[in-house]
């Protein structure tokens, strides 16, 4: 048993250095190679300025907007560091509401939202994604019905006829991957960089 | 339920199928050291690898010899884990500047990886710098599903052995895993991961200033290379917080088809390296057979379950499914597809909130980890967990016809079976133990997020869990506590050693039996017969241990959400 001692020590820091060092460097090296932009993070720019990721999501709440899901994610307290606060789309801590299929707070707050999007839109029925909070806090897609949904509130913001609001949409959606895989969505911050495009042109 | 949905269900489990084949061909040849299409490149590193190590590859190990030097490697691994995590404030690599990180939680996070749990107490972005990521996390993972695989192979040793004293030998088996099945997939796996979008560098979190105006911090980090090795190795714990869930942890479609794949394919592998080691690869269909039955009705009900919703939705007019939780880019179907696949192999990685699913939608999570994750399971884990429940299918088999029961040649006898109940018992102990005393330990109660049953099924999941070594939660549990760290901890701890020195006991003894061939009288092991049997063995031993257990947490409160009632 003794001559077991060496190869758990030696065999182990060897193997640690393969494949807790050497290879995640060499990954590290080649994908910044073969793929810069995704290795980095998918990173938008206006204007020279870093604006976002096109995979993270980020907090939307003016009219002329399209808005994303709630997000669920939360912030140490700036007052006591062992609470937490809200804090929407926080990329830095990410994670969702892990509120239960019989949970009164969840009943609560769809009833809240179901409510205020009702007021907003009362020709359509709310799309479920629009009022439920996504698993990450950080979803960057809603369905195509939750974009068409909130196209009347968008279009008066920015007095834009509500065709060329759709038209934008339509233009947004991706579909399944080869007809199959995935759902179709649309990427909320794709979308309003394409109005913001728009009114510019 | 849509055609689309069960469309992909299919795809899945006909391209496992398919693989299964030229993969356990493949891993057969690596373990029975013959040359394959890398050893140009990686013979020479092997090589090189037991000199300095002062391994003599030809030397095979007794099965306890086996057991000591597996043990001896992971207290190895330990230290270096906990080392990493209590010294990365002072460490390279850590540019968002984390402090380090306390005992408690690093000695449960240690204990977690070793194990090849990956229970997530800690909170990836927030807690860890990329020197623990790479160095603690990545490294472990590859190395504790290394020696899952190896412990399995010993076992099927054990089974396609006659009359030897020796197993094989550990550190060949380990190696050779490492080198010549992980890191050749996870190179190639990473760079596809890095293509979809999963970030991979060492620069720091990038500062964002957001449409409206707004600061956001956006945590990137050497993501890619983790996650190939997490989900091929059935490890499980997230680079972030949200685990599978988080855009840059899966960022599309398409990666997530090819992170559920990665997560079974090795496992199934497996049934076709057994079936080749013992000479008769029908023996490993029949066992995937089983595995397919169960899997299929899990997916089945969560996939009915969630769709269906809450009464809670329904109430409020909105359709479309049980969507609090889950992410738009894999909706219903991917989401309960994943939480099956994930739970019935042991890997834990989660693209959905499970605490947010339906009752009947997360208990059937929760029912294939109890069951011991036989389902595919753990790469090596499931398939020696599976084969404890076939002996004991065969010992029951044997005294209904009043005959020694034999399983592919070998007499199966007092000591096997005992030894097989040791391992299965050991399991129940711990999480129907630990989830008694949790519930009335004040503490230990208030870490419940929700209210009624449902905060009794998060204490239920999270000691089935860690004892089952799969690492998903419900997570709205606050696990990160002096109770839970170290209670959570004892039980990673016991279901997997405790599991595993039994199932070696197993190996040693049934290497040194002498070979019998069948005559007329042997049960045929290849047939339906066989795998009704095994899956009635699973169910009747799963249903009597856990049915009191999950009737008082996942199935009253599908009662009292069928009337509507909240807590």
């Amino acid at each position: 048993m003794l001559r077991e001692i060496r190869p758990a020590i030696v065999l182990l820091l060897v193997l640690t250095a393969i494949t807790g060092v050497a290879y995640p460097l060499a990954m590290t090296a080649i994908a910044g190679a073969l793929f810069p932009a995704q290795a980095q993070g998918s990173l938008i720019e206006r204007d020279g300025k870093v604006i976002g990721s096109a995979l993270i999501g980020q907090e939307f709440k003016v009219d002329k907007y399209f808005h994303g899901r709630p997000s669920a994610t939360v912030a140490p307290d700036p007052n006591d560091s062992t609470k937490t606060v809200p804090a929407p789309y926080n990329a830095a801590n990410s994670g969702g509401s892990n509120l239960g299929p019989t949970s009164k707070a969840l009943a609560d707050r769809l009833k809240e939202d179901v409510d205020k999007l009702k007021a907003e839109n009362p020709k359509a029925a709310v799309p479920v994604d629009l009022v439920t909070s996504s698993a990450s806090g950080l979803d960057p897609d809603i369905s195509p019905e939750a974009a068409q949904f909130q196209v009347p509130r968008v279009a008066k913001a920015r007095n834009m006829p509500e065709e060329a609001v759709e038209q934008l949409v339509s233009a947004s959606v991706q579909g399944r991957l080869f007809g199959l895989l995935g759902e179709p969505r649309v990427n909320v911050l794709a979308l309003n960089l394409a109005l913001d495009r728009a009114r510019a042109r | 339920m849509t055609m689309v949905g069960w469309f992909q269900i299919i795809l899945f489990c006909v391209i496992i199928v398919a693989v299964t084949k030229p993969l356990g061909w493949y891993m057969t040849r690596v373990f029975g050291g013959e040359r394959t299409f890398l050893s140009p490149v990686l013979r020479p590193i092997e090589a090189g690898i037991y000199r300095i190590s002062g391994v003599d590859e030809k030397r095979e190990q007794h099965w306890l010899t086996y057991t000591v030097a597996m043990l001896l490697f992971h207290v190895g691994g330990f230290l270096i884990i906990y080392g990493v995590m209590r010294l990365q404030a002072v460490l390279p690599f850590n540019p968002a500047g984390q402090g380090a990180v306390a005992e408690d939680l690093s000695f449960n996070t240690a204990v977690s990886f070793i194990t090849n749990t990956n229970w997530q107490n800690y909170g990836g972005e927030s807690t860890l710098s990329y020197l623990t990521q790479m160095v603690g996390l990545t490294h472990q993972n590859f190395l504790s599903a290394a020696t899952g695989i190896a412990l399995a192979v010993a076992l099927i040793r054990g089974f396609s052995r006659a009359s030897m004293r020796t197993v094989g030998n550990f550190w060949v088996d380990v190696t050779r895993c490492t080198l010549y099945v992980l890191l050749p997939i996870c190179v190639v796996y990473a760079l596809f991961l890095v293509w979809q979008g999963m970030p991979q560098t060492l620069g720091d979190y990038v500062e964002a200033t957001t449409l409206e105006g707004a600061k956001q911090t956006i945590a990137v980090g050497p993501v890619a290379s983790q996650v190939a090795i997490k989900m091929l190795g059935t490890n499980g714990g997230g680079f972030f917080n949200a685990n599978a869930a988080h855009p840059f942890e899966n960022p599309t479609a398409l990666s997530n088809f090819v992170q559920m794949l990665s997560i079974f394919v090795l496992g199934a592998a497996m049934t076709n390296v057994f079936g080749r080691m013992v000479g008769n690869q029908r023996q490993g269909w029949a066992i995937l057979a089983v595995m397919g039955v169960l899997f299929v009705a899990g997916v089945a009900v969560t996939y009915w379950a969630e769709a269906n919703g809450t009464s809670t939705l329904q109430a409020l007019g909105l359709t479309g499914g049980n969507m609090e939780g889950k992410e738009v880019r894999f909706g219903i179907v991917a989401s309960s597809l994943f939480a099956v696949i994930t739970t019935a192999a042991s890997c834990g990685a989660v693209n959905a909130m499970h605490d947010s699913f339906t009752a009947l939608g997360g208990m059937i999570p929760l029912i294939n980890m109890q069951l011991g994750e036989i389902i595919v399971g753990g790469v090596g884990a499931g398939l020696y967990g599976m084969l404890l429940f076939v002996v004991l299918a065969i010992f029951v088999a044997g005294l209904m016809v009043g005959r020694t029961p034999e399983y592919v040649g070998k007499k199966i006898e007092a000591r096997e079976v005992k030894m097989a109940m040791l391992a299965i018992l050991v399991l129940p102990l711990m999480y129907l133990g630990w989830t008694a005393v949790a519930v009335v330990f004040p503490p230990a109660v208030a870490s419940m997020a929700n209210a009624g049953p449902h905060g009794f099924t998060e204490v239920l999941y999270a000691f089935t869990s860690a004892t089952g070594n799969n690492g998903s939660a419900f997570a709205g549990l606050t696990g990160n506590t002096f109770f839970y760290n170290l209670t959570l901890a004892s039980a990673m701890f016991v279901g997997r050693f405790f599991m595993i020195v039994p199932a070696m006991a197993i190996a040693g003894s049934l290497a040194a039996k002498k070979s019998i061939p069948p005559s007329a009288g042997t049960f045929p092991t290849t047939g339906g017969l066989f795998v009704g049997l095994v899956v009635g063995v699973i169910l009747i031993i799963g249903g009597l241990t856990f049915f009191p257990a999950l009737a008082l947490g996942p199935i009253v409160e599908h009662l009292a959400m069928s009337a509507g009632q909240v807590f």
